[in-house]
C-alpha cells in the first residue's frame, strides 16, 4: 500500500527561458526532516521549512558566478557546501549572511557533484570520476586528482546510498551506458555495462543484501532493476563486466516515447514516477504515480497541473515535484505491500479522495504510543477499552488499516509470550474494523485456533481476504474434529447461525413427500442403463436425492464449515493440504456438503435469506476437491459407498441436463441465424404475400 | 388475397427535431410542445394524445418557454421576443420584443392577467395581457446574471426566479427582491463551474429548484432555508413539474431519467409529511428538457425527439391505451405524397422538398433521381402535394403558397414556377390535387379554395366555406376540421353537398373511394366509418362495423392511422397505415370477432389453401416494414412503402451525456 497525501506548494519556480527548464538543479535534505536545501540552477541556494512553506535562509552568489552543483547540508559540521564555477567550493553556516564572505577554496579539477553521506563526511565527485572526502580535499585543495573515466565519457547520473560508497553512471560516446561503482573502505572500483544499450532516462539506487539495487527508467516506459554486487576485496577492476537486468514494470506509454520522466525508488517494492502517463487517464495530463513493482499495480496517483519537467526528488518521506510554475511537496507513505492490501485498495476505490489523509501527523504520533500502552497494560479489559477508544478516534480508513495491523501484531506477540493473557474482545474489535488481513497479522488466526476461540476464527474467516490454504485447512480440521457439544457453547455470528437454522428447520418440516410446487417425486428408481426416460432431468435430480436427509453435523459446526466453504482458495494448493484430512473427517464433511447440495437443489436456500451463504458452485467445487484428494480412501471405505453412489447419480443427471441445455442452445442459435437478414440498402423491391 | 410488389424506400432522411418546451392546459386538456426547429404542436389529452395542430417552424426561431393563458398560447425564446400563436390559422399572431435580451422563461400568474418573462439582462419583465396584445408594465430586479427560470406563487404576489448560483424571490407589490437563496455549487470537479438553476417551482409553502449540480432542493418560503436536498443525478436537473394538488413532483435530468418525488407521511396516519423520492423512469436516451404533468400521466420530452407519455397508475389489472406507455416519435400527418399515375415521390423536409422521379418507363419504380426544391424565405414548409399526373407540385408555408410545373422530355426535367397564384390563396393548411390533376384545392381555417390548372397557368375558381383533412375524387371533395366536422362538396356544382355526423374523436385520415364515392373516415381512436356520399348515409359495411365492434387489438393501437388509400384493381380493398403497420381491409370478408386471433397472417400461411378462407377476416395486417412514413398503392398493384429506420434517427442525434457503465 502506498498513498500520496495532499500536495502543498513550497515555492514558485523561476522557469527558464522557453519553459523547458524548471530552474531547480537540486533538492537535498537539510538540518532536520522538515528542512530542505533547494538549489536554483542559476545563482541562489534557499533553505525551506517544509511544514511552514517558509524560506529560512537564502544565499546568492555574485553576478557572473554560477552554482554548478546542488548545495548539500553537512550534518556533521552543520554547514552548507556548494560548488560555484565548477572549481570553487564554498562552505558556510546558517549564521552567515553573505555567501561571498564565507569560506571558499579552489580545487585543481572540475567538480561534478558534492554528495552528502549520512553520519559521515560528504564526498566530492569530480567530473573525471575521482572521489575525495570533503575534509581531506579542503585540507589540501590543490592536490592532484586522477582521471578515472575514459576521455570521451560524461557523467550523466549519480546515485549514492547510505553506506560508504558512491557510484557513477556515465555514457561513452560509443553509445553504451557504463556503470562505474566505487566503494570506499576498502577502496574499490568496478565497471559494468548495462544491458540493452540505450541510456536510461533516470536512475535511482537502494542498498540491499550484498549489493545495490539500481532502478533505471527507459524512454520505452520500462523500469529495469539491476543488482550490483559489492565485492569484499578491494582493488580496482579495469575490465568492463556486463550487468544483467530484470524487467520490473512495463508502463503504458501511449504513442511515442517518454521524453522527460523520472523515477525514484521509495522502498524495495515501490517506485515513484513522474512524467509517465497514467494508465487510465487521457493524454495531456501529467501524473505523479507510485507503482508497486511486486504486483505491477498502480498504488497511488496524483495529477500534476501544468508542465512537468521530468524532475523528482525524494527526501524524508516527501516527494518534490516541480510542475507548472510551482514546486510541490507531496508527503507519501509506503506500507509493506501485501496482496490483501492491494485487494483492499480496490475495494476502497469508491471512497472520495478528498476524505483521505487529513490528519497525517496524528497517526505517526498515535501509533507508537498506543503500541507501548498495549504492551504494558495488565488486564485484557483495559486493553479492550483502549483499543475501542483508539479505533473510534480514527475516522480515516487508511490510517486504521496501518494502525490496526500494528496493534494486532503487538497483541498477538504478547499473547504468545504471556500464556495467561488473551484479550478476546479487543481482538474481535480489531478484526471487526475490517482493516486486518492475514498477511498483516499472520499469527492471529493460528492463535485463535490454539485458544479454541472459534468466534474469532469465524470473524477472521469472514473478514480476511487472503487466508493461506494450509491455514484454512487446519481450521477445517479443527472444526471437524471438535465435538458438537463444545461447539454449541460458542457464540457465533447470528446471521450465519440463522441461515443454517433455516436450512435444518426446512429439512425437518418438509420431509420428502411434499414440495413447494406441489410436485410429488416419483418412486421410480433410476436404472443404470440411462436409456430414454420420460421424466425430465430436474425431476430425476429430486427423486434421486435423499431429501429427508438430516444434517450430519451440529448447528454451530455447520456454521463454521460454511465459513470455510466461502474462503478464497486455489485448488492446486488446497488439494495438497486436503490430503492431510483423516478418512472419518472426509466422510463427515462430504456428508455435510451433500446435505447442503440437497437443500440447495430444492431451492430452499432462496427462502432462507442470509447476508453470507455459500454459493452452489462453492459447494460443488469443495465436493470435487474432496473426492479428488481422497478418492482411493473413499472407494475402499464401506461407509462411504452410499455417499459415493448418490454423488454419482447427481453427476450423471447434471451431465444429462447440460447435454439437453446444449441442444436447446443449438436450436436457439439456429433460430437466431434464421432471423438475421442483412437488408440495409436504401431501396429495394420485394414481394410479399398477404393471406 | 394475393401477392404485392413492394417498393421499399429508405431514402427519405426525415429527422425529427428535439423537444425544447412543453405546456399543458388543464382547462382545455391540450398539450403544446415546442421543438428546436421552432414548430409548435398541439396534442389532445382526451383524444389519446392525437396531434391536432402543428404551427410550422421558422428558421432562427427558438422557443425556450411556452405558456397557456386561458385558451391563448404564448411562447418566448432566445430571440428576445414574446409571441402569441394563432391556433386557428396556425401561425404567429403577433410578437413583441421584450428588450431584455434572450428570454429564458415565461410564466403567467394564476389569475391569467399578467405574464412575467425572465431575461438575459437579469430582469423579470411584467406584461399585462390585453385582448389582442400584451403591454409592458414594469421591470423587477436588474442586477447582473440572467434569469433562467421563473415560478409564480399561487397567491400571485410573489415570483421565484432561478438564476446562476442563486434563487431570488420578488415581491410583486414592491417590485423588490425579498429573499435571496444561495445554491451551492457541485462537489469536486464542478466546484469551479457555476451552478445554473434550470428550473424552479413555487408551491404554497416551499420553493423547489433543480440545478446543474444535479440536485433537487426544497426551500422554506418564509425563512428561505434549505429543507431538503436530493442529489438526483451527476449531471443537470433540467426541468421540474408538479401535480395540481402539490403532492407529487417530477424532475427531468440530462441522463434521460424522470424522477418522481411524493409528499408522503413520515409515520403512517400522522400529520407530518415529507418529500420522498419514489420512482425513476428512464424512457429517454438524451436530456429531458420539458415535463408536463396531466393528472394521471407524466409527459416528458427532450433532445431524443420523442414525446413520452408515462401513465402513473401502472398497477392496473386490465391493459388499455390509457395505462400503457406511449411514445410519439413521428408526425401524425403524412410528409410524403405519391403521384400514383406517374410514380413520383415527394418528400417534405422543413426547409426543402425532394422529388424522386421514375426515369425508366418500366413497371418498376427504378432508377430514381432526386430533384431538390429549395425554399425561399425563412418559414418552414407546412404542407405539400404532388398531382397524380406528376406535372404539378405545390407547397405552402405560413407566408405563401407556391406552385411548380414539372416538364419532362426523355431525360431532361425542368421545373418552372407558376406565377400569379390567386391572392386569396395565401396560406393553406392542406393541399390536394383532383384525381385528374385539373384542380388544386387548398384549405385555410375558414374555406376551401379551388384553383383550376391549365397548361397556360392557373385560375381561381371558387371558395367553399367551412378545415384540415381533404380528399377528393373529382366529383366530390370532403374536408374535415379540427372539431371533427366533415363537410362534403360537390365539385361539379361547386356547392356544399352534405355533412357527416360528428364523432367525438378527431379525424386522423380519410379518403373517397374513386369508384363507389364512399368516404372512409378513420378517427384518432381508430374507429372506422364508411359514408356513402351519394346516399348521404353510412354504408351497410360501416353499420356492421359499428354493430359488431372492432377488435380490441385494433382499438388498442397507439399510433393513429395516417393515410387511407384504395386498391385500383380491387374496389373492396381499403389500405390504411400508421407508423408501425399497414393494413389492407377486405370489405368482402367477415369482420374479426372478439375471440378470434387478430394477427392471423402466420396462422393462415401455415394452413392449406382450402381452409384459409374459413379462418381469414377483413383485416390483413402487415408489420414487416417499420416505422412507416407513407404507404401508397400505385396503379399496377404495387405498394410504395417509405420507411425511416429508427437506427438512422438515433445515429443522427448528438451524443448523450456520458454515463459510467460497469467495467468501462
Amino acid at each position: 500500500m502506498a498513498a500520496l497525501y495532499e500536495a502543498t506548494t513550497l515555492c514558485v519556480l523561476n522557469v527558464g527561458p522557453g519553459g523547458s527548464d524548471s530552474g531547480i538543479s537540486g533538492i537535498e535534505p537539510s538540518a532536520d526532516d522538515d528542512q530542505v536545501v533547494v538549489t536554483d540552477s542559476a545563482r541562489s541556494v534557499t533553505v525551506y521549512k517544509v511544514s511552514d512553506k517558509k524560506a529560512l535562509g537564502s544565499w546568492t552568489v555574485k553576478q557572473g558566478q554560477t552554482v554548478t552543483c546542488p548545495a548539500i547540508y553537512n550534518p556533521q559540521t552543520s554547514e552548507y557546501v556548494v560548488v560555484t564555477d565548477s572549481k570553487v567550493i564554498r562552505v558556510w553556516k546558517d549564521s552567515d549572511i553573505n555567501i561571498d564572505r564565507a569560506f571558499k577554496t579552489t580545487v585543481s579539477a572540475d567538480v561534478w557533484r558534492v554528495l552528502s553521506v549520512p553520519d559521515s563526511e560528504p564526498l566530492v565527485l569530480f567530473q573525471r570520476g575521482a572521489v575525495r572526502r570533503l575534509d581531506t580535499l579542503l585540507a589540501d585543495p590543490q592536490q592532484p586528482v586522477e582521471n578515472v573515466l575514459p576521455e570521451e565519457a560524461v557523467i550523466r547520473y549519480k546515485a549514492s546510498s547510505r553506506t560508504r560508497w558512491s557510484r557513477d553512471l556515465w555514457r561513452c560516446s560509443k553509445g553504451e551506458t557504463l556503470l562505474l561503482m566505487q566503494r570506499r573502505h576498502p577502496d574499490s572500483a568496478a565497471r559494468y555495462r548495462l544491458e540493452g544499450g540505450e541510456a536510461p532516462l533516470s536512475c535511482s539506487a537502494l542498498p540491499c543484501d550484498g549489493g545495490v539495487r539500481l532502478f533505471c527508467l527507459y524512454s520505452s516506459g520500462s523500469v529495469y532493476e539491476s543488482v550490483v554486487p559489492i565485492r569484499g576485496a578491494g582493488g580496482v577492476v579495469e575490465e568492463v563486466q556486463p550487468l544483467p537486468r530484470t524487467l520490473l514494470l512495463n508502463l503504458p506509454v501511449g504513442e511515442g516515447k517518454l521524453e522527460s520522466a523520472s523515477a525514484v525508488s521509495l522502498d524495495d517494492a515501490h517506485v515513484a514516477l513522474v512524467g509517465v502517463p497514467h494508465p487510465s487517464a487521457g493524454p495531456g495530463k501529467d501524473f505523479l504515480c507510485i507503482w508497486n513493482t511486486n504486483f505491477q499495480t498502480l498504488q497511488a496517483a496524483k495529477e500534476m497541473a501544468g508542465r512537468i519537467y521530468g524532475q523528482l526528488w525524494c527526501s524524508c518521506g516527501k516527494l518534490y515535484v516541480p510542475h507548472g510554475k510551482s514546486l510541490s511537496v507531496i508527503p507519501f507513505k509506503c506500507q509493506k505491500s501485501s496482496l490483501a492490501a492491494a485487494m483492499g485498495k480496490l475495494r476502497q476505490a469508491g471512497i472520495p479522495a478528498s476524505g483521505l489523509y487529513t490528519s497525517v501527523p496524528s497517526w505517526t504520533a498515535a501509533t507508537p504510543d498506543m503500541r507501548s500502552t498495549v504492551r504494558s497494560i495488565a488486564s485484557a479489559e483495559e486493553v479492550q477499552k483502549k483499543v475501542s477508544a483508539f479505533l473510534s478516534n480514527l475516522k480515516n480508513l487508511h490510517v486504521i488499516q496501518v494502525a490496526a495491523g500494528g496493534l494486532a501484531s503487538v497483541l498477538v506477540s504478547r499473547c504468545q509470550e504471556q500464556p495467561g493473557f488473551y484479550p478476546h474482545s479487543a481482538l474481535v474489535q480489531l478484526v471487526h474494523s475490517q482493516c486486518l488481513s492475514y498477511s498483516v497479522c499472520p499469527h492471529l488466526l493460528t492463535l485463535a485456533l490454539e485458544k479454541k476461540d472459534y468466534a474469532l476464527c469465524q470473524f477472521c474467516l469472514q473478514v480476511f481476504p487472503d487466508i493461506p490454504e494450509a491455514v484454512a485447512c487446519s481450521c477445517l480440521k479443527a472444526f471437524l474434529s471438535e465435538s458438537d457439544g463444545t461447539l454449541d457453547t460458542v457464540s457465533l455470528e447470528r446471521d450465519s447461525v440463522a441461515f443454517v437454522e433455516g436450512l435444518i428447520a426446512n429439512s425437518t418440516q418438509e420431509g420428502g413427500e411434499t414440495q413447494q410446487n406441489g410436485f410429488c417425486p416419483t418412486t421410480q428408481v433410476e436404472d443404470g442403463g440411462g436409456g430414454p426416460t420420460h421424466t425430465t432431468p430436474a425431476v430425476l435430480t429430486r427423486s434421486s436425492m435423499p431429501l429427508d436427509m438430516k444434517c450430519p453435523v451440529g448447528l454451530h459446526k455447520a456454521v463454521l464449515l460454511n465459513e470455510i466453504l466461502q474462503v478464497a482458495y486455489s485448488d492446486c494448493f488446497l488439494l495438497l493440504h486436503l490430503k492431510t484430512l483423516s478418512a472419518p473427517q472426509v466422510i463427515l464433511f462430504l456428508q455435510y456438503l451433500q446435505f447442503l447440495y440437497g437443500k440447495y437443489s430444492q431451492d430452499l436456500h432462496t427462502q432462507v435469506s442470509a447476508l453470507r451463504s455459500p454459493a452452489m458452485t462453492q459447494i460443488l467445487d469443495w465436493i470435487c476437491l474432496l473426492v479428488d484428494a481422497h478418492f482411493t480412501v473413499l472407494v475402499m471405505a464401506p461407509e462411504a459407498r452410499e455417499l459415493l453412489s448418490h454423488l454419482h447419480k447427481v453427476v450423471r443427471l447434471q451431465v444429462k441436463v447440460f447435454s439437453e441445455l446444449g441442444k436447446i442452445e443449438g436450436c436457439l442459435q439456429a433460430l437466431q441465424k434464421a432471423k438475421q437478414s442483412g437488408d440495409v440498402c436504401q431501396y429495394s423491391i420485394e414481394v410479399i404475400e398477404l393471406f | 388475397m394475393g401477392e404485392f410488389t413492394v417498393h421499399r424506400v429508405r431514402f427519405f432522411h426525415y429527422m425529427p427535431s428535439g423537444i425544447c418546451a412543453m405546456a399543458f392546459n388543464r382547462r382545455t386538456e391540450r398539450l403544446a410542445v415546442a421543438r428546436t426547429d421552432g414548430s409548435v404542436e398541439l396534442y389532445s389529452r382526451t383524444d389519446h394524445f392525437f396531434q391536432e395542430k402543428v404551427v410550422p417552424g421558422r428558421q432562427q426561431r427558438s422557443i425556450q418557454a411556452l405558456c397557456w393563458v386561458g385558451k391563448r398560447l404564448f411562447g418566448a425564446g432566445l430571440s428576445g421576443e414574446i409571441a402569441e400563436f394563432d391556433l386557428d390559422n396556425l401561425r404567429l399572431k403577433f410578437s413583441q420584443d421584450a428588450y431584455g435580451g434572450p428570454i429564458w422563461s415565461i410564466v403567467c400568474n394564476p389569475q391569467g392577467t399578467h405574464l412575467a418573462a425572465g431575461c438575459e439582462d437579469g430582469t423579470v419583465k411584467l406584461f399585462e395581457i390585453l385582448e389582442d396584445q400584451i403591454r409592458f408594465e414594469r421591470n423587477m430586479g436588474g442586477q447582473k446574471g440572467r434569469i433562467i427560470s421563473l415560478a409564480w406563487h399561487s397567491s400571485g404576489t410573489k415570483i421565484a426566479a432561478g438564476m446562476i448560483d442563486m434563487i431570488k424571490v420578488f415581491d410583486l407589490d414592491s417590485g423588490n427582491a425579498v429573499q435571496r437563496l444561495l445554491v451551492e455549487r457541485g462537489s469536486r470537479m464542478q466546484q469551479s463551474q457555476e451552478c445554473v438553476v434550470w428550473s424552479v417551482l413555487f408551491l404554497s409553502d416551499i420553493i423547489v429548484s433543480g440545478d446543474s449540480a444535479g440536485k433537487v432542493k426544497m426551500w422554506d418560503v418564509n425563512t428561505g432555508t434549505l429543507i431538503k436536498n436530493h442529489q438526483v443525478t451527476e449531471w443537470d436537473v433540467l426541468t421540474l413539474s408538479v401535480s395540481q394538488d402539490e403532492t407529487s413532483l417530477f424532475a427531468g435530468t440530462s441522463e434521460g431519467t424522470v424522477v418522481q418525488f411524493q409528499l408522503l407521511d413520515v409515520v403512517l396516519g400522522q400529520e407530518e409529511k415529507e418529500w420522498v423520492r419514489t420512482r425513476t423512469f428512464k424512457n429517454h436516451t438524451h436530456d429531458v428538457i420539458a415535463l408536463a404533468e396531466a393528472d394521471t400521466v407524466i409527459i416528458s420530452g427532450g433532445m431524443d425527439t420523442q414525446l413520452v407519455v408515462r401513465p402513473l397508475l401502472d398497477k392496473l389489472d386490465f391493459k388499455s391505451r390509457d395505462s400503457s406507455l406511449l411514445k410519439i416519435l413521428f408526425p401524425q400527418r403524412s410528409l410524403v405524397s405519391c403521384a400514383k399515375k406517374a410514380g413520383l415521390l415527394l418528400f417534405q423536409y422543413p426547409t426543402h422538398l425532394e422529388l424522386w422521379l421514375k426515369t425508366c418507363p418500366s413497371v418498376h419504380l427504378m432508377c430514381l433521381f432526386p430533384v431538390r426544391l429549395g425554399l425561399q424565405g425563412e418559414d418552414h414548409v407546412c404542407c405539400s402535394a404532388v398531382a397524380p399526373c406528376g406535372e404539378w407540385i405545390a407547397y405552402s408555408t405560413t407566408s405563401g403558397i407556391r406552385l411548380y410545373r414539372l416538364q419532362r422530355d426523355n431525360k431532361n426535367v425542368s421545373i418552372t414556377k407558376v406565377p400569379k397564384l390567386p391572392k386569396v390563396l395565401r396560406h393553406a393548411h392542406q393541399l390536394c390535387f383532383s384525381p385528374d390533376s385539373s384542380h388544386l384545392y387548398g384549405t385555410t381555417s375558414s374555406a376551401v379554395h379551388v384553383v383550376a390548372l391549365t397548361s397556360a397557368g392557373c385560375k381561381f375558381e371558387h371558395s367553399l366555406k367551412p378545415n384540415s383533412c381533404v380528399d377528393s375524387d373529382g366529383k366530390f371533395l370532403a374536408s374535415a376540421n379540427s372539431n371533427s366536422e366533415i363537410h362534403i362538396y360537390n365539385m361539379h356544382k361547386l356547392k356544399a353537398h352534405c355533412t357527416v355526423p360528428v364523432y367525438r374523436s378527431g379525424v386522423s385520415a380519410m379518403g373517397i373511394h374513386p369508384e363507389t364515392n364512399n368516404l372512409v373516415i378513420v378517427h384518432a381512436d381508430h374507429q372506422i366509418f364508411e359514408f356513402s356520399i351519394e346516399q348521404m348515409q353510412y354504408t351497410d359495411w360501416s353499420r356492421r362495423v359499428q354493430k359488431e365492434g372492432l377488435h380490441h387489438v385494433w382499438l388498442e393501437r397507439d399510433t393513429p392511422v395516417i393515410n387511407v388509400t384504395f386498391n385500383p384493381q380491387n374496389p373492396n380493398h381499403v389500405i390504411l397505415h400508421d407508423s408501425y403497420m399497414f393494413c389492407i381491409i377486405d370489405q368482402s370478408l367477415p369482420l374479426p370477432d372478439r375471440k378470434s386471433q387478430f394477427h392471423n397472417q402466420l396462422t393462415l400461411k401455415s394452413l392449406p389453401e382450402a381452409e384459409r378462407l374459413k379462418h381469414s377476416h377483413a383485416f390483413k395486417e402487415c408489420k414487416l416494414y417499420q416505422p412507416l412514413l407513407c404507404v401508397d398503392m400505385l396503379e399496377n398493384q404495387s405498394l410504395v412503402v417509405v420507411e425511416r429506420p429508427l437506427l438512422d434517427i438515433t445515429t443522427n442525434l448528438p451524443a448523450p451525456v456520458r454515463q459510467k457503465k460497469f467495467a468501462t
